[in-house]
């Protein structure tokens, strides 16, 4: 399966939000998702399921003002 | 020091931690800053070096209240997702709500402000509303739930200071008992100070502080400025008059002309 992740494309086996979070090395960081503009809470990554094309954001803390 | 959502603050002073030379820069200018809370925001994060987690633990080192931020977005429903994602990440009800709607200026989008204003109130958020000095705004924000307002000094990033002060103190005057802080423009400390001498609550600041050839110095200055204006305020400025009044007692004086 084909997505992009954080404006990459990647291809993955990963079915679910939660493993592909583990597959790209997120595991155990403090971020927040969203898969096509929609945010994803962390309870609900492991039973949210990818497909083909789907765009997910992987954000983290960063310096702002 | 007034009430931010329940949340007394020791200060009005709220800094950035944006474009810091160093994280090490950074920390030291919190430290001399006094600032009791610390924006921030959400960035994408990359799965191999993992940058956010690092600052995440120095943000965390810092014992500020956290205010994270939409900066960046352009619709109400991007900062409304974005806010959903900071309110999990930091953990925290406060929102800094940012909806760009000018890009030469960063003017705010102020009819996107209010309804992302909405949708947020009503999910418990406790909303920081970037916007202007315009009074019809701020009531719409009011209504729908804000109980600080953030008018902005001037341009983000531009250090001109108060563009626009007989609109700022007609906003101070309008709501005498809301919280009201100026975010972004302030590019001295004088103007925090003129800004604290308005009434004002609070003032947020960045780019000042971390643009500065020391910015450790600089955050100790705007503190400095910040606590004189506040005295300022406290102490109940004079009157200004259009013609001169002679300071020194007239009655006394010798004849000798």
């Amino acid at each position: 399966m084909k997505l992009q992740l954080n404006g990459t494309a990647v291809e993955t086996k990963a079915s679910t939000l939660a493993a592909l979070l583990d597959d790209e090395g997120f595991g155990g960081a403090k971020v927040a998702t969203a898969v096509n503009s929609e945010f994803v809470p962390e309870g609900m990554r492991g039973c949210h399921t990818l497909y083909d094309g789907d765009r997910v954001e992987v954000l983290a803390p960063m310096q702002g003002g | 020091m007034r009430d931010f959502y329940g949340t007394s603050l020791p200060n009005g002073f709220m800094l950035g931690t944006a474009q810091y030379p160093s994280p090490a820069i950074l920390a030291d200018a919190f430290k001399r800053s006094g600032a009791s809370v610390a924006t921030v925001s959400l960035r994408r994060e990359s799965g191999q070096n993992r940058a956010g987690q690092d600052f995440w633990e120095l943000i965390r080192d810092l014992n500020v209240h956290i205010l994270p931020n939409t900066a960046g977005c352009h619709s109400a429903r991007e900062a409304v997702t974005t806010a959903y994602m900071a309110r999990e990440v930091f953990d925290t009800k406060w929102i800094k709500l940012e909806v760009i709607g000018e890009e030469d200026t960063l003017q705010p989008d102020v009819f996107g402000l209010v309804e992302a204003a909405r949708i947020l109130s009503e999910d418990g958020f406790q909303v920081f509303p970037y916007t202007t000095e315009d009074l019809v705004v701020a009531d719409r924000l009011l209504n729908v739930g804000c109980e600080v307002l953030m008018p902005w000094g001037a341009p983000i990033g531009s250090g001109l200071g108060l563009n626009n002060v007989f609109g700022l103190r007609a906003m101070r005057a309008h709501f005498p008992d809301v919280p009201l802080v100026i975010d972004a423009g302030i590019g001295v400390p004088s103007q925090a100070a003129q800004a604290m001498e308005l009434g004002y609550d609070a003032v947020l600041l960045n780019t000042a502080v971390a643009k500065a050839g020391d910015p450790a110095a600089m955050a100790e200055a705007f503190a400095k400025a910040i606590e004189a204006g506040t005295l300022a305020t406290i102490a109940d400025p004079m009157e200004q008059r259009d013609m001169a009044e002679p300071s020194t007692p007239v009655i006394g004086k010798a004849f000798l002309s």
